[in-house]
């Protein structure tokens, strides 16, 4: 049962296909594994049906962030509003993923409405990182990095809109993979700050995000920003970084790394550079005001997407009021959390006329430098690295009385959602930390222009390869 | 008491037009009006969690024909907004409409500026059960989400109306153009177009404008024209006993034709406009521009300065032919048909003659009983004075009525006009005859008396006769 467990997703898949492993045995074991949730990782878990399909993911069970609409399956966003809450139709991804062969296992925990680094912000309490339970597992996709990390299911799926996706990933040890903005649909995909929302795959290989991000990925009718990678994707196999241009971002002297991020992150470097690889510093000037831009417009839109929660047409209802905008503000004060209430706050004073200019238009400006800033370096190299995150998992309740403390988190991620490119964190080696304890994970991020994600996962892969090597 | 200057009226329309697509602005519900509530729905137009809007690309097709009537320019790429507030009509709480990029800008029709135009979406209808018919009072609330994300159009003009009577014809004129392009039912009544109006007035001669209020819910043309009206008329009276107007939405209601501001509450909004992010720029290809353009059939203001200057009618006459399709389509024919006549004759004709002969068959509107050929051919006979004007009359009826050969219904009904001039003398004598009194009143020189004499021998001749003709022989036979 344990080594069953232990197949990667392109390897189970392959012997599903090939006969020599039972869909229904491998479905129940990770419904078994799953059942054994102690990180408070899922929401909600699936008690019978298999992956019945064929294709590239034929019997493969997947966990499912709770941010993605399955049709009759509660969908609650991590959030006290949607408690209960049975959406009539299923996410354009998901549906992929089950048109790959690829059955749900569980949905699991977030942040409420994607905000937050932590998972703390989550209505149905924290997700508690595997590798140590007082520790975060990284949010917002805490649930989905927990599960795949913790050994609760072979793979997930999540969202990325600052860095919810590599983040948690860094922080629980497994590859997490923001794709371009556009290359897989967002329908169904509960909206946090819609210009900035990208699904992608959480898992423990390389190779098994490729086979998640191909199933997934293409322009679906249902979302007018999607596009799809032409001609999707295929399982990496390079093993050398000859020829390939790494560069690293001088404004990286960001005091607040970690000094054991900051080692894994050299000793990387170095196996860049034994594999070929050259290495060369760039500015990116405007990065470093990411984070601002980024707490700006996320914000304002968020305070648009989640202005429909209102205990009209579906989801909680506060009893009282007497009229319709006290049922409203009501709903909204006990249905929303903290950070949520605290982001909407923020946004629709982003966003009021007289401040959008100061506010909205300037971070939109900013945005576009950054963008700007990509593209110089992207004509000189093929990709751009950093650490992940600027620290390892954090205590519980460590940063949860600071939220700008919080929000830096997102201090290496946000500037490649700002500028819509693909970024992967993988697993680059164990740090001690801050203040001692054992070895905790520690992720590295790549990042490569638009739809460049092939060539993001060749290198990698190789990397990876000689990580693990 | 000081010279005043004259107040004139500057007045600018913002009309809605709902677009008649098979569906709706952003998601594939059918658009309907007067089904089951709520009947056409979907996740979209409910806004649910995770949904995402479409374009309606036939929609996108109708605003650039109803641009290209206007004249306007179109922008090579606009962006949606997203217009945000709470409210209960509006499922998303927030609109997605056109802000600063609309679709099409600087048009023109009937002489008057269009200011922009641009693509958005309806809200749902609310009914607000008891108080007022108003939110605020009411018992309850009801909302049907049929109508939510039907495409609109909004055109708004510069403020180049200088009278109800000219908005209202504007409007009218408005109507006729984009019903014409097939691309709205434009029903007042039924709310698929919309007009509200910015009033205000200033000093003739002043380039600047005066406080402007917002007039709201006038659902005709009628109730246009009456509320513009009466918000002048305030808006006089208040300047001229030294007041200032407030700015302000006014609510018009129908059933007494007054007008009352609506509570700040209701309109003191921040609409916190930020780019539509679920949405691309929309961008039309040079093709459905041209599509655009080429598909525009003959607008009623081209078709109207053409009847005035290529066929001489009169400038009245012209707007009411030119502003219905079918019913100059109808004329046409009928000109076509009567080569000998000239086209303010036909004119008279459908507007005049068949339009109350239709009313009287209580037909209203149901030209087509009479065939453009059939009125061709009794225009022909009352032209060639074969029957008389009243004969032609009696014509149409039976036309109407029964249908047939014009010339076939008079030789059946004996209407050809008395041409042998010794019969008719001989009437005139024996009319003459029977009526001293007017006659002695005509040879005094009343003029008037004639129509007695004229009357009885029409009578006589059960109006065969020509009018122009038994005239001139009572005078002759009278010496005047």
């Amino acid at each position: 049962m344990a080594e069953l467990l232990e197949l990667s997703v392109a390897e189970a898949a392959r012997q599903i296909a090939a006969g020599e492993l039972s869909r229904e045995e491998y479905f129940e074991a990770w419904r078994g594994a799953a059942a054994g949730d102690q990180l408070n990782a899922y929401l909600w878990r699936a008690e019978d049906g298999t992956a019945a399909g064929d294709g590239p993911l034929g019997g493969i069970p997947v966990a499912v962030k709770d941010l993605f609409c399955t049709e009759g399956v509660q969908t609650t966003a991590g959030s006290r509003i949607l408690e209960g809450h049975r959406p009539l139709y299923t996410a354009t991804a998901v549906r992929k993923l089950g048109e790959a062969g690829a059955g749900i296992l569980g949905k699991t925990n977030m942040d409420e409405f994607a905000m937050g680094s932590s998972n703390e912000n989550s209505a149905y309490g924290p997700v508690l990182n595997p590798h140590d339970r007082e520790r975060v597992p990284g949010g917002s996709s805490g649930g989905s990095a927990a599960v795949v990390a913790g050994g609760l299911a072979p793979c997930a799926i999540g969202t990325d809109t600052g860095g919810s996706i590599r983040q948690p990933a860094s922080l629980c040890g497994i590859v997490g993979l923001k794709p371009t903005y556009g290359a897989i649909s967002r329908y169904g995909m509960i909206a946090f700050a819609s210009s900035l929302d990208q699904c992608g795959p959480l898992t423990r290989d390389v190779t098994d995000a490729a086979l998640l991000l191909d199933a997934m990925q293409g322009n679906d009718p249902c979302d007018s920003t999607s596009v799809g990678i032409a001609g999707g994707v295929e399982a990496p196999t390079r093993t050398d970084l000859e020829g390939l241009r790494f560069a690293v971002p001088a404004e990286l002297a960001h005091d607040a790394i970690e000094p054991g991020v900051r080692a894994v992150f050299e000793q990387t470097l170095k196996r860049i550079e034994q594999l070929g690889g050259e290495i060369a510093e760039v500015p990116l000037p405007h990065a470093e005001h990411g984070i601002s831009a980024y707490y700006v417009l996320a914000p304002a839109e968020a305070s648009s997407n989640l202005a429909r929660y209102d205990g009209v047409r579906y989801g909680a209802r506060a009893e009282g009021g007497d009229d319709v905008v006290e049922m409203y503000e009501e709903t909204r004060a006990a249905g929303f959390g903290d950070e949520v209430k605290r982001r909407i706050m923020l946004g629709t004073y982003a966003l009021s006329s007289g401040y959008y200019d100061a506010y909205y238009g300037r971070a939109q400006q900013v945005r576009t430098k950054i963008a700007e800033d990509f593209a110089a370096a992207f004509d000189r190299f093929d990709f751009v690295v950093t650490p992940t995150s600027p620290s390892v998992a954090f205590g519980l309740g460590e940063k949860t009385d600071d939220p700008l403390a919080m929000y830096m988190n997102d201090f290496f991620t946000v500037p490649m959602s700002l500028a819509g490119i693909p970024a992967i964190s993988i697993p680059a080696g164990t740090a001690e930390p801050e203040g001692g304890g054992p070895q905790l994970p520690v992720g590295f991020q790549i990042a490569a222009p638009a739809f460049a994600e092939q060539r993001l996962l060749d290198a990698a892969y190789a990397l990876e390869q000689a990580i693990d090597g | 008491m000081a010279e005043r200057a004259e107040l004139e009226a500057v007045i600018g329309l913002e009309i809605h037009v709902q677009l008649s697509t098979r569906t709706k602005m952003f998601c594939g519900c059918e658009l309907s009006f007067g089904d089951e509530p709520n009947v056409h729905t979907c996740p979209v137009c409910l806004a649910h969690p995770g949904v995402l809007p479409v374009p309606n690309e036939a929609a996108i097709r109708y605003a650039l024909k109803i641009a290209a009537a206007l004249e306007c320019e179109v922008a090579p790429s606009s962006t949606f907004h997203r217009k945000n507030y709470f409210y209960p009509d509006n499922a998303k709480a927030y609109q997605i409409s056109q802000y600063d990029e609309p679709l099409a800008v600087d048009g023109r029709l009937g002489g008057i500026r269009i200011h922009r135009a641009h693509l958005e979406e309806d809200a749902a209808k609310t009914i607000h059960l008891g108080g007022s018919g108003r939110i605020h009072g009411s018992g309850a609330s009801l909302v049907d989400f049929n109508r939510g994300g039907t495409p609109l159009v909004e055109i708004v003009t510069e403020p180049d109306l200088r009278s109800a009577g000219e908005a209202g014809a504007w409007a009218r004129l408005l109507r006729t153009t984009v019903r014409q392009l097939g691309v709205s039912d434009v029903n007042m009544e039924e709310g698929s177009l919309r007009v509200d109006a910015n009033v205000s007035v200033r000093p003739v001669g002043s380039e600047e404008l005066g406080t402007k209020t917002e007039l709201k819910n006038m659902n005709s043309f009628r109730f246009l024209e009456r509320g513009v009206e009466a918000e002048l008329a305030r808006q006089r009276e208040l300047i001229e006993a030294g007041g200032l107007v407030v700015q302000e939405t006014l609510h018009f209601h129908p059933e007494d034709g007054s007008l009352h501001p609506l509570r700040s509450k209701e309109e003191a909004h921040d609409y916190r406009y930020f780019p539509e992010p679920d949405l691309v720029p929309l961008a039309p290809t040079e093709a459905m521009l041209r599509e655009a353009r080429e598909s525009l059939p003959e607008l009623p203001e081209a078709r109207m300065k053409r009847y005035e200057s290529e066929l001489g009618l009169s400038a009245e006459h012209a707007a009411q032919l030119a502003a219905d399709p079918e019913e100059a389509a109808y004329f046409e024919a009928v000109c076509q048909g009567a080569p000998g006549a000239e086209a303010q004759v036909v004119a008279n004709w459908v507007t005049g003659e068949l339009a109350a002969a239709l009313r009287q068959a209580e037909a209203d509107g149901e030209r087509d009983k009479v065939e453009p050929a059939a009125l061709a051919a009794l225009i022909g006979l009352v032209g060639e004075k074969k029957i008389s004007h009243g004969s032609g009359k009696q014509v149409l009826s039976v036309l109407i009525a029964e249908g047939g050969e014009p010339a076939a219904i008079v030789e059946r009904e004996g209407l050809a006009q008395i041409s042998d001039s010794g019969e008719l003398e001989s009437i005139v004598a024996e009319a003459v005859e029977a009526n001293p009194e007017a006659a002695e009143q005509i040879r005094a020189g009343n003029g008037k008396a004639i129509g007695a004499i004229v009357g009885a021998v029409m009578k006589q001749t059960k109006g065969r006769a020509d009018g122009g003709e038994v005239t001139r022989l009572i005078q002759e036979q009278l010496g005047v």
